[in-house]
């Protein structure tokens, strides 16, 4: 166990570094002026000059990539204008638009994120795993069919289209709900779930219909299986051959899916966050687009990709930890 | 087959709906000529200036000379540009999803057939591209590529680019599986070079599980671009598609909601018959699904 932990985190590691170097090469040797993309909307010939010697630019690549990792290990000055800049331990990058340090930008806006995809997971595994086994049970016909035509107009709708609604619906129609913005948890729980709730549900949407669909799926296929022919055959009534044996089984694979999937969350609610105004880790890359901040872009695909090669380690880790069928090499 | 598939109403239901999406798009300039429109004229006459430019008269400004009514703030066609807007999500799309299997299968196949070495390297490949964030990585790198490329094709490319790695992994599963049937020994040991291995004995047998995949892909790719353009990384103004008039339509929604709704349901009523198509095509040519799924 302890081994094939050592191997999976050596490989991660690896996997990491593979994706740092590409993301370097394909950001610092793309046609663009790397400078010209850092230097921000309001650039001058001077700032863009500061920002070029800055960034240690007129080097070969392989150094810079090297000044970077050096930077994530130990820190790093930038020599900027006048100044030096000053960015701590695990440093990411400077953004000379907002004069700050990217990881200290990513850390403040990692917990909106880290809110949104949690409680969004929740709720779709509560929603999708009780509507797959209702289905997935066959006791209602039309339940069924219901849930099998919601699950295919879920795929076909997109995020921001359910957010759209919900804000047309609950916030303008209605008036329910005032317009999301965003109150953290160590402030006013209440007040931080009353302004996600809407956000948890465009969210949830899709998920939890692939959710019921993979339920029902796994139901069905746990149900076919012959030691639950076997338990009939002895009597045990169906409610516990159900909720004691098939469920069992028809589980086992969303276990290791919801590491991966809180992870793709995470990373992915940009639309979300952007449609709803929260200020996540998505909204910052789009901030830094609009606003022309390599840095900060370069910052956020790195964490992204360490936060999915974490969750796919974990997913293998529990997958191996839940099955007794798979064994650890 | 067929009598299977057209016993499927959902099936029959999208694969109208999707003929007729295909057809607008195609026909796009000729139906904008038929309606007397194009995509980029403003028509301030027909705004209130007085509440900000909402288009005057109900339902987003609907008469006999602008069909659908015109866009908010700006008063350019909507049904010109809703029509425009199929061509980008359709032709982006059907394009990742086609350079996708390419990909994918090439990939997928070299690593099944190939050797031990082979399948190792290109299997973390494959790892590598399934676990990568693509959402945020086409994001940024659409920011970084210059702007005067052509837009929609960087993004079918962007978007294929990041998404090839569920066909690569399915073909290199089917063909680790086909590989092992007796025919395709026989082709080995007779000396059929592994080229033609791979084009006439395992080709064939991936066509239906790459066909029913590649199916729910496309209408997968569109949401990405339609979300693409929605946060504006997508294609550029004036060219309209339909996630960037949404985009606009979150600054309108409350002036005037007839704007979200044409392209929103435009868009989902496309996404839905793709997914129909696919739903259907899924339980003909997967005889292990038919009884999960009906």
């Amino acid at each position: 166990m302890i081994g094939h932990l050592l191997r999976r985190i050596i490989g991660g590691l690896i996997v990491l570094l593979a994706l740092s170097a590409l993301i370097y090469a394909l950001f610092y040797l793309a046609p663009s002026d790397p400078a010209i993309l850092a230097c921000g909307k309001g650039c001058t010939p001077e700032r863009l000059a500061d920002v070029r010697t800055a960034m240690g630019l007129d080097e070969p690549v392989l150094t810079q990539y090297w000044h970077f990792l050096q930077g994530i290990v130990a820190g790093r000055d930038y020599p900027f204008g006048p100044g030096v800049r000053h960015c701590p331990a695990p440093c990411l990058g400077y953004s000379f638009e907002t004069s700050q340090p990217v990881t200290t930008l990513l850390l403040d806006r990692i917990p909106v994120s880290f809110s949104l995809a949690l409680g969004a997971e929740i709720l779709s595994l509560t929603l999708g795993i009780g509507t797959g086994l209702l289905s997935g049970t066959r006791r209602f016909r039309w339940f069924d069919r219901l849930v099998n035509g919601l699950v295919l107009a879920g795929y076909a709708t997109p995020v921001f289209l359910v957010g759209l609604l919900l804000l047309l619906l609950f916030c303008v129609h209605l008036q329910w709900l005032p317009f999301p913005t965003y109150v953290p948890f160590t402030t006013d729980p209440l007040l931080w779930a009353q302004n996600l709730i809407l956000p948890w549900i465009s969210l949830a949407v899709i998920q939890t219909a692939a959710y019921a669909r993979l339920t029902r799926a796994g139901l069905a296929d746990s149900l076919a299986e012959d030691h639950i022919r076997t338990a009939r055959a002895y009597g045990i009534p169906e409610r516990r051959i159900l909720w004691r044996k098939a469920l069992r089984g028809a589980l086992l694979p969303l276990v290791t899916l919801t590491a991966v999937d809180l992870a793709q969350i995470i990373t992915s609610a940009v639309l979300t966050e952007t449609m709803f105004g929260l200020p996540g880790v998505g909204q910052l890359l789009v901030g830094a687009v609009n606003q022309i901040d390599l840095p900060v872009v370069v910052g956020v695909t790195l964490v992204t990709g360490l936060i999915m090669v974490c969750a796919n380690a974990a997913a293998d880790l529990l997958y191996a930890a839940v099955d007794p069928r798979v064994e650890l090499r | 087959m067929i009598r299977d598939l057209l016993r499927d109403r959902g099936f029959v239901a999208g694969a109208v709906i999707a003929t007729g999406m295909v057809l607008v798009a195609v026909t796009a300039p000729l139906l904008a000529a038929l309606a007397g429109q194009d995509y980029t004229t403003y028509h301030d006459t027909l705004l209130d200036s007085a509440r900000g430019g909402v288009p005057i008269g109900a339902f987003g400004g609907i008469s006999g000379e602008h069909w659908l009514g015109v866009e908010p703030g700006t008063g350019r066609d909507l049904f010109a540009r809703l029509v425009y807007g199929a061509q980008v999500s359709l032709g982006v799309g059907i394009g990742a999803t086609v350079l996708e299997v390419l990909l994918g299968v090439t990939v997928g196949v070299a690593a099944g057939l190939g050797g031990r070495w082979a399948d190792a390297g290109l299997s973390r490949v494959i790892d590598l591209v399934l676990s990568v964030p693509s959402l945020v990585l086409a994001i940024s790198l659409l920011a970084i590529v210059p702007q005067d490329w052509p837009r929609p094709i960087i993004l079918a490319v962007v978007i294929a680019v990041l998404g090839w790695g569920g066909t690569a992994r399915i073909s290199r599963g089917e063909t680790l599986t086909l590989r092992t049937r007796d025919y395709v020994a026989a082709a080995q040991v007779a000396g059929a070079p592994w080229w033609r291995v791979a084009r006439r004995e395992i080709l064939p047998g991936l066509t239906a599980p790459i066909l029913t995949y590649a199916a729910l892909l496309l209408p997968t790719n569109m949401v990405v671009e339609a979300g693409l353009s929605f946060l504006g990384v997508g294609v550029r103004p004036p060219t309209p598609s339909w996630g960037q008039m949404l985009s606009t339509a979150t600054t309108w929604f409350r002036a005037d909601p007839a704007y979200v709704f044409l392209p929103g349901l435009l868009l989902f009523l496309t996404l839905l018959s793709f997914v129909l198509v696919a739903n259907g095509l899924r339980r003909v040519l997967d005889p292990r699904q038919r009884e999960v799924l009906r």
